[in-house]
């Protein structure tokens, strides 16, 4: 396990990108994800339509092929990213379908009735959806949505197949120069990956817990 | 009780269509209400009376015809629709009461975000309203700790706050059980004793004899008759009011 001490600083490093990875991407997915599900349920076809397209689109490529999209196509039509701000770009319109989805089924847990009231008292869309839907969705909807942040945690590894230094990149040069000793290192990556998702998780759970109590 | 003073309508339906796929749920249908009238709409299940009432507040759209309140027609979006869903009180028959907020604050969200006053205003006239119909001792509570009777109680005061012109009831005590039906009718009496124009949809025989003006007789879309309480209910004109009379007349 020396090798782990020993390198503190290299895994730190990593860790630190994977944290900063995470949470912007987060940052900026999640307000995204809240305007793709409001454009799902929105009463303008057209808003709905896009809104599905996307969805679909994203949720089913891999998020791979976002990044080699990026890294391969964009240089092509003239733009050239950053790694980092390349890797937040493709986490976030990867992630951000997933965000949406969740916030959807939260929404649709909401009964009709509900929107209809809001609405008759003549409160607008945003309002309806701001006042009304979304804070009864937030119940059903804090557990699926940290289930897609703990998958986003996991995703940011992606990232360190295209010159972005995560965990994972800490990991590779740790296990390359420490040929020995390979399965401590990569120990040591879980347990920072670990470090992460398991809050996360008790977070969901907790959240799952006190909601059920005051329901 | 007598009929209001006759003035220029507050709402008028004319020839107004609506389907769902291939079924023809409104036909041709057209009606004028008064201020201050009080019109019971009844009619057998599927007849077309809820989608009516959805019809007024344009929760349900149109297919041809127009609907005038105070002499403008509904919009078909936008802030216009707000305002004029702000002056239409609906009362459903499930409550629809905000489930994540107190009865207080169900009744103030809207007078609050559509009417802008103040929340002192806001919770000011709410206290009163929920005085009015008998459960300003509840105002801290949330809605699923309140009985049906209630919650519909609640509702009504929720709509009132924020002063409509017109009050559409659709089916406001179906939902409830036997023992809390009047409490809401006796509220929902007193509010057309003040006047307040209201649409009700119900088969309480005994509120449309005490409250109402006019009977409204709805068959497979069509209005069938449009009359008195007494008139209908003592001498239905239709032989399709006639079975329909004889059908909950024998329950
Ligand atoms: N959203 C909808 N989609 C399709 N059909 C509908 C919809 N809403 C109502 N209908 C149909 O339209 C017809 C009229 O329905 P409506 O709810 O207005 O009747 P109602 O007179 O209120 O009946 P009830 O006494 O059962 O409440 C019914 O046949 C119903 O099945
Ligand atoms: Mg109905």
């Amino acid at each position: 396990m020396g090798v782990i001490s020993g390198n503190l600083p290299l895994y730190l490093q990593g860790f630190g990108t994977t944290l900063f990875l995470l949470l912007i991407t987060t940052v900026i997915a999640l307000p995204l994800g809240v305007v793709i599900a409001a454009m799902r349920i929105s009463p303008i076809a057209s808003l709905r339509t896009s809104a599905a397209v996307y969805t679909e689109v994203l949720r089913n490529t891999p998020l791979t092929l976002v990044f080699f999209f990026e890294a391969f196509v964009l240089p092509k039509l003239g733009t050239r990213l950053d790694f980092e701000v390349g890797a937040i770009v493709a986490l976030t319109l990867y992630t951000a379908p997933f965000f949406a989805e969740a916030i959807r089924s939260g929404i649709n847990s909401v009964p009709v009735g509900q929107a209809e009231a809001a609405r008759s008292i003549g409160l607008g869309f945003t309002q309806t959806v701001m006042l009304v839907v979304l804070p009864q969705a937030i119940r059903s909807v804090i557990p699926p949505l940290v289930n897609v942040i703990i998958a986003l945690t996991k995703n940011t590894s992606v990232a360190s197949g295209f010159f972005v230094f995560t965990l994972v990149s800490a990991g590779q040069r740790l296990a390359s120069a420490n040929g020995d000793q390979v399965i401590a290192v990569l120990v040591g990556v879980a347990v920072f990956y670990v470090i992460i998702t398991i809050p996360l998780g008790r977070f969901a759970d907790w959240f799952e817990k006190r909601v059920a109590v005051t329901r | 009780m007598g009929q209001p003073a006759q003035t220029d309508s507050l709402l008028v339906i004319e020839r107004v269509n609506k389907h769902f796929g291939a079924l023809h749920v409104l036909k041709e249908v057209s009606l004028r209400v008064a201020p201050g009238e009080v019109v019971v709409v009844i009619g057998p299940s599927g007849s077309g009376k809820s989608t009516l009432c959805r019809a007024i507040n344009r929760l349900e759209t149109i297919d041809d015809g127009t609907i005038t309140i105070d002499g403008a027609e509904i919009p078909s979006e936008g802030a216009g629709l707000a305002t004029l869903r702000a002056d239409v009180g609906m009362v459903f028959q499930s409550f629809n009461l905000f489930a994540h907020l107190t009865v207080l604050e169900n009744v103030t969200l809207g007078p609050i975000k559509v009417r802008k006053l103040s929340k002192a205003a806001a919770e000011e006239r709410a206290l009163v309203l929920l005085n009015r119909v008998g459960v300003a001792n509840q105002a801290q509570k949330h809605p699923a700790q309140l009985s049906g009777g209630q919650q519909q109680r609640v509702a009504i005061a929720r709509a009132l706050a924020m002063e409509p012109k017109l009050m559409l009831f659709d089916e406001p005590t179906s939902a409830l059980d036997p023992e809390m039906i009047n409490e809401v009718l006796d509220v929902m009496i007193g509010l057309a004793k003040d006047g307040m124009t209201m649409i009700v949809v119900t088969h309480e025989m005994g509120f449309a004899r005490k409250a109402a003006h006019r009977v409204v007789f709805m068959a497979d879309g069509e209005i069938v008759e449009d009359t008195t309480p007494s008139e209908f209910f003592d001498r239905p004109n239709s032989p399709r009011a006639k079975e329909f009379l004889s059908k909950i007349l024998t329950g």
